[in-house]
């Protein structure tokens, strides 16, 4: 009768949520991109993400050799730092450059800071902006995936920028199916978004953060862009560049997002502003990767500000008003 | 002779300015995009620091001391004219390159620090030897990022091509970004030095003065504002 009743204490139900667990899921989530950026830009892309999540896996294991701690590249987080990275590099960049990234990727904006966890800012985006600013010339020539030629072209959001009118030379539904010129995983919204219905399905984000960042992003072009007031131009800007990649990946990764529910709007919000404010009035036709390191770097700020109020807690005016 | 050697010791390796004692970040991080401006702010620096230190050991038992810090920039300031004359006359292409941060050595905290706790106490000879000591130091301390950033980013050394048409320059490492780059990564191979030199047994001497937070060593002890308040504390 007493083998029935096991006296222990809590936690008594444990979830199967782990960090390689949640890390599997978010690479699962990612393969329809991947898979159409293969299909899309051929051997070179497959080659150049064989090599940033290589590069990422390997500077993880040798960082946890050389400051002896435990190794760490079994929770997956590496794997998934160097599919993101690809995801955001044009398919013709050297290879030794995108190896760079991901060593830069782990070693000084991961492992340098305490490893995964404690990273301030989505070592994925920090490694594209070191590799936008190291290498400009490579990571901005971009060549459209049908095309075998290997001329390059401008990125729709590079033709949309230029002078009024151009929004012509742009086909949504291309940017839609991702038959346009662009990073390796950016140029398919409809392969982003499956990928985003699977982790939204499992759990592993919820929309607020992603919703907040579109809807933000989306009023922003509509009120302050070039072409004001053309639903068209915002559907154009939604669909190009990172945008999707980034509001469903990039900015919703656990470590360097809010965690308070409030926080994340207002994360999301941020990510929205800065965006349109760089794509509208900035040297580069892209912001999105700056945008999440400038919002990530104010997460402390933001949960600081948004610690939700203890149950049965009155705020401190409050309570003197009512004495 | 030895106390002379000791100083030139202090000054490059014990208490080297860039890398131990954290002075003068401001051009150390600004004008260190190539090799050669490194070592030109590095040494207009040390022409500077060691006529300074001179003139202000001389001076120290008639300068009182309400007012030594005016003091000190007065003459800071006159040694840094003189020299940005001689570099526009002279060397007018690195003089451009260096741009304001020549006249702003008048403000650099390594000369004014070697003035408020080495030179006002100290004999003149010492005191010079100090300022070489120093300003070696810190000139050691931006060639080496310089030189560093100048290879990365250009791929050349004092402006001769040291790689093939193969390399690619890594351009983030001629900006600003760059310069903290190499500065953190220098700064952790200085501190693995220390710690190997500790386990081996023959220590680097700690830091002395305000930066490492310990008044015991720091001559300035006496007429230090914030050691002031603490006695008054207790």
């Amino acid at each position: 009768m007493s083998e029935q009743y096991h006296v222990s204490s809590s936690p008594q139900i444990r979830a199967k949520d782990s960090t390689s667990r949640i890390m599997l899921y978010v690479i699962i989530a990612l393969l329809p991109t991947t898979f159409f950026g293969i299909y899309n830009f051929g051997v070179r892309a497959l080659v150049l993400i064989l090599a940033t999540i290589a590069s990422c896996v390997a500077s993880e294991w040798i960082f946890d050799k050389i400051v002896h701690k435990d190794n760490t590249i079994g929770d997956l987080s590496a794997v998934v730092t160097g599919l993101l990275l690809a995801l955001n590099l044009p398919s013709t960049l050297p290879i030794w450059e995108a190896v760079l990234g991901g060593v830069f990727a782990i070693v000084i904006v991961k492992c340098l800071f305490g490893g995964l966890g404690q990273n301030f800012m989505n070592p994925a985006l920090g490694a594209r902006c070191f590799l936008l600013i190291a290498f400009a010339a490579d990571m901005t020539s971009f060549i459209k995936g049908t095309s075998y030629d290997g001329i390059s072209e401008a990125t729709p959001l590079a033709l949309i920028r230029g002078a009024d009118g151009a929004l012509t030379d742009v086909n949504v539904m291309d940017m839609l199916v991702g038959k346009t010129p662009g990073t390796i995983g950016e140029t398919s919204t409809i392969a982003i978004l499956i990928g985003a219905i699977i982790l939204i399905l499992l759990g592993v984000i919820n929309l607020r953060i992603p919703a907040s960042y579109i809807i933000t992003f989306a009023i922003f072009m509509f009120v302050f862009g070039p072409s004001r007031f053309d639903f068209n131009y915002v559907v154009a800007q939604m669909c190009g560049g990172g945008l999707m990649l980034g509001a469903f990946f990039m900015a919703t990764d656990y470590v360097t997002s809010p965690i308070t529910p409030r926080g994340q709007m207002i994360f999301g919000i941020c990510c929205g502003l800065l965006t349109g404010l760089f794509r509208c009035f900035g040297a580069n036709a892209e912001g999105v990767s700056f945008a999440i390191i400038l919002s990530n770097i104010l997460v402390p700020l933001i949960e600081k500000k948004t610690v939700p109020r203890a149950f049965g807690l009155v705020k401190e005016k409050k309570a003197k008003e009512e004495k | 002779m030895n106390k002379y050697i000791e100083r030139l010791y202090n000054g490059i390796i014990k208490e080297n300015p860039t890398f131990v004692l954290m002075l003068g970040m401001c051009p150390t991080l600004a004008v260190t995009s190539s090799a050669i401006n490194g070592l030109g702010m590095g040494l207009s620096t040390t022409v500077v620091l060691v006529c300074s230190n001179l003139l202000i050991s001389l001076f120290r038992k008639i300068i009182p001391n309400g007012v030594r810090m005016p003091a000190y920039i007065v003459i800071v300031a006159s040694l840094v004219t003189v020299v940005q004359f001689l570099m526009q006359a002279y060397l007018p292409s690195l003089s451009k390159s260096l741009g304001v941060y020549i006249p702003l050595i008048v403000v650099n905290c390594i000369i004014l620090g070697r003035a408020e706790s080495y030179a006002s106490k100290n004999k003149p000879l010492e005191s010079i030897f100090d300022g070489i000591g120093m300003g070696l130091g810190f000139t050691v301390g931006l060639t080496l990022i310089g030189l560093i950033r100048e290879i990365l980013g250009a791929g050349t050394a004092f402006d001769i091509q040291i790689f093939g048409e193969w390399f690619t320059p890594i351009t983030i490492f001629i900006m600003a970004p760059g310069a903290f780059l190499v500065l953190a990564f220098l700064v952790a191979g200085m501190n693995i030095v220390r710690k190997k030199m500790e386990e081996k047994g023959t220590p680097l001497a700690a830091p002395a003065g305000c930066l490492a937070g310990n008044c015991a060593n720091c001559g300035q002890a006496a007429h230090c504002a914030s050691k002031a308040a603490e006695n008054k504390e207790e």
